[in-house]
């Protein structure tokens, strides 16, 4: 089915009575706006990212906004989401003397990311808001700016760069191979695989649930049935994976953000 | 739910960021950091940081008693030690003074006894020189009566009686020396 179609799927069709599989593609990641305000559309993985801001902002709000030494239960696991990041991530990369300060953007960044992606699996919203590039490629321009500019900060203009080009005058000929190199892959590459790794992991798995699903609709007829119940086991078993998938992602987001700003950090080369 | 799909009006890269999701992106994102990292995540260091200082205040009230539990035992100890030591000293002080005591009393008694046995000599000595004094009187004027009586005349003679008698004396004294 080409991007091009006017209605994304048709509800009505069914195998053997005629029509072709109604595949999801990119449209499936097009929404129609909601309301629109002055030219900006407003669609729903809009909606849902604010709604992760809500979700995020009122859970900690209730965790943090009156903590207490001996923590009640909210509290309790909200101490866990954040020892999880900061311990877990930040103090083990960046270390815990440099990394204190980068703590609030990583936790932000963990649960923020954790459950845009989420959206997933929750009926009604059944969609992860980073499978559309562009709130990945927010979050990543940001730790983007971060690292560079920490990079220029911390080492001077010269030495933020050869930080960035891994400039290192013994490794005689192949220097010049090796700042080309480093400097694509740094500069110019990381940021979006940095981007494009969470967007192609929620986009492949949203994928994956919404083809099951049609799928499983689809073959609702006669001897198709019994495909049908196979795919919608598989709808429940991708479900599943899509929840670890989430965290996981989550993680590896932050996980990279954490390296990149170490290495802005480290001594270069 | 075919309300919610939008046909897409040309082919659309999926890679390519669209703008006005970017912008409510990053404004709903910077609206989770805002509040986390000027409010929320303070907070909840200000508990953690009070909550560890408990903790190690804690540990550490929980150390003073344990050293100032070992200080004291330490003193009761040495205490211990030293009340046995000196309960030693005293048991061998008290042996030693009973010992010198018994010494001493021995000594005592060993010279009591020794002036006893000299003056039991002694005045047996001064006895028997009495005796013996009285004695040779008594013989003297014995032999003198008798020898009066014997030659029939007294012996008027002071000088040579007493002569005659202490010779006489004398030799008996020689016999009984001999005799001895």
């Amino acid at each position: 089915m080409s991007a091009d179609t006017t209605l994304a799927f048709d509800a009505s069709c069914h195998i053997f009575s005629g029509c072709g599989f109604p595949a999801p593609g990119l449209h499936t990641f097009l929404y129609k706006p909601m309301f629109e305000v002055a030219g900006f559309e407003f669609t729903k993985p809009m909606l849902l990212a604010l709604l992760s801001t809500l979700v995020v902002v009122v859970f900690f709000w209730a965790a943090f906004n009156k903590p207490k030494l001996v923590p009640g239960k909210v509290q309790m696991i909200g101490e866990a989401g954040y020892d999880f990041v900061r311990r877990g991530i930040v103090y083990e990369i960046i270390g815990k003397k440099d990394g204190e300060k980068y703590v609030p953007l990583m936790v932000s960044l963990f649960f923020f990311i954790w459950i845009m992606n989420i959206w997933s699996i929750i009926p009604v919203a059944q969609f992860p808001v980073p499978s559309l590039i562009a709130f990945p490629a927010g979050l990543a321009l940001i730790v983007y700016v971060l690292w560079v500019s920490l990079t220029f900060k911390k080492h001077g203009w010269t030495g933020g760069w050869k930080n960035i080009t891994g400039y290192d005058k013994s490794l005689g000929w192949v220097l010049p191979l090796v700042v080309v190199i480093e400097f694509f892959s740094n500069l110019l590459i990381r940021p979006f695989t940095h981007a494009v790794r969470l967007f192609a992991n929620m986009f492949a798995g949203h994928l994956l649930i919404v083809m099951f699903t049609l799928a499983s609709w689809y073959l609702m007829n006669g001897i198709g049935i019994a495909y049908g119940t196979v795919s919608f086991v598989m709808v429940l078993v991708m479900t599943v994976f899509e929840l670890f998938i989430q965290a996981v992602q989550a993680y590896v987001f932050v996980l990279l953000a954490s390296s990149y700003v170490q290495g802005a950090l480290a001594k270069g080369h | 739910m075919n309300a919610l799909f939008l046909a897409a009006e040309e082919a659309q890269n999926p890679l390519i960021p669209h703008l006005d999701e970017l912008v409510i992106g990053l404004i709903a994102f910077v609206i989770v950091f805002g509040i986390l990292a000027k409010k929320l995540l303070p907070n909840i260091n200000k508990v953690l940081e009070e909550r560890r200082e408990a903790i190690e205040g804690g540990i550490e009230k929980a150390d003073e008693a344990r050293i100032e539990a070992e200080s004291v035992l330490e003193q009761y100890k040495a205490q211990l030690a030293e009340a046995r030591h000196e309960a030693a000293r005293l048991r061998q002080e008290a042996l030693e003074q009973g010992t010198a005591l018994k010494e001493d009393l021995r000594a005592e008694g060993q010279r009591q006894r020794e002036e006893i046995i000299a003056a039991g000599h002694a005045q047996i000595e001064a006895d028997r020189k009495q005796a013996a004094l009285t004695l040779r009187q008594d013989v003297g004027k014995l032999a003198t009566d008798l020898a009066g009586k014997l030659v029939g005349e007294s012996l008027e003679d002071h000088a040579r009686q007493s002569r005659t008698i202490d010779r006489f004396l004398n030799e008996l004294e020689e016999k009984a020396e001999a005799a001895r």
